[in-house]
């Protein structure tokens, strides 16, 4: 419970579904993901520098059915994370804030983060998969 | 110049800056760096794919010796440390929406800078590790 007597501002509930909002959500869930999976880059290099028994008992881990589909979870997390900051980025800057220049680029970090995702899981497949 | 001038040319109210609340603190600083962090992730971040991308199939001497290159140890350490610190920036920012309670905010807060300086560090030395024993 807040220990403030404050009025708090109005929340989700009140506010029409839209995408700009919906890639605003987005974007600070796939950061929570993105925070935990800096532990997974750092699991790699830890096993790395461990040793080749170790290093393969991690490909090992990552390369399961479960490892995979974190792995996909997470590139994808990194991919909308990315178009989506940069989108952040630019708007900092003071540029794209009309209303339909706003939807547009909403709709474009996502429509970035799904082609990107799927190349990369394209590269991986023609390359032999990720085993 | 006197106090009067220095809030005018401020813009802000003369109270907020007596009691030392809201922009009378660092807010600017730490968006900044959320925001130089995040362009340097930018880079740091395609880099650090394209690199996996290109070990898909090496061996763990491939592997390692790909890491141990100069430039590529060098841009690790950079992308480890930035990773952290911008992750640290943004779950900052996230607990203190959600979180209402000081005690379990500040808690929380610390809980996650000791995680985010034990990871960078552990990177930094497995880093460091490969690329200076032969």
């Amino acid at each position: 419970m807040a220990d403030t007597q404050r009025p708090l501002s109005p929340h989700l509930q009140i506010y029409k579904k839209q995408v700009q909002m919906m890639t605003s959500i987005t974007h600070r869930a796939t950061g929570i993901a993105l925070a935990v999976g800096t532990l997974l880059v750092v699991c790699g290099l830890l096993h790395l520098a461990a040793g080749e028994e170790s290093f393969n008992h991690f490909k090992g881990v990552i390369g399961s059915p479960v490892g995979l589909i974190l792995l996909l979870g997470w590139s994808w997390s990194l991919f909308y994370h990315l178009c989506n900051g940069i989108r952040h980025l630019v708007q900092d800057a003071g540029l794209g804030y009309e209303i339909p220049q706003f939807i547009r680029s909403s709709w474009l970090s996502v429509a970035g983060s799904i082609v990107l995702t799927v190349l990369v899981w394209a590269y991986v497949w023609m390359a032999g998969g990720a085993a | 110049m006197s106090a009067k001038d220095a809030v005018v040319k401020d813009r802000r109210n003369p109270l907020k800056i007596a009691r030392g609340l809201g922009s009378s603190q660092s807010g600017v600083g730490h968006w900044w760096t959320q925001r130089v962090t995040a362009a340097a992730l930018v880079l740091l971040g395609v880099w650090f794919v394209v690199t996996v991308l290109c070990l898909l199939h090496a061996d763990y001497a491939t592997a390692r010796a790909a890491v141990a290159k100069p430039w590529n140890a060098l841009l690790l350490i950079v992308f480890v440390l930035t990773m952290f610190w911008h992750a640290v920036l943004g779950l900052q920012v996230v607990i203190e929406d959600y979180v209402h309670t000081r005690w379990k905010e500040v808690a929380l807060m610390v809980a996650i800078k000791f995680l985010a300086v034990l990871g960078a560090l552990a990177g930094v030395l497995a880093v460091l590790r490969i690329a200076l024993t032969p």
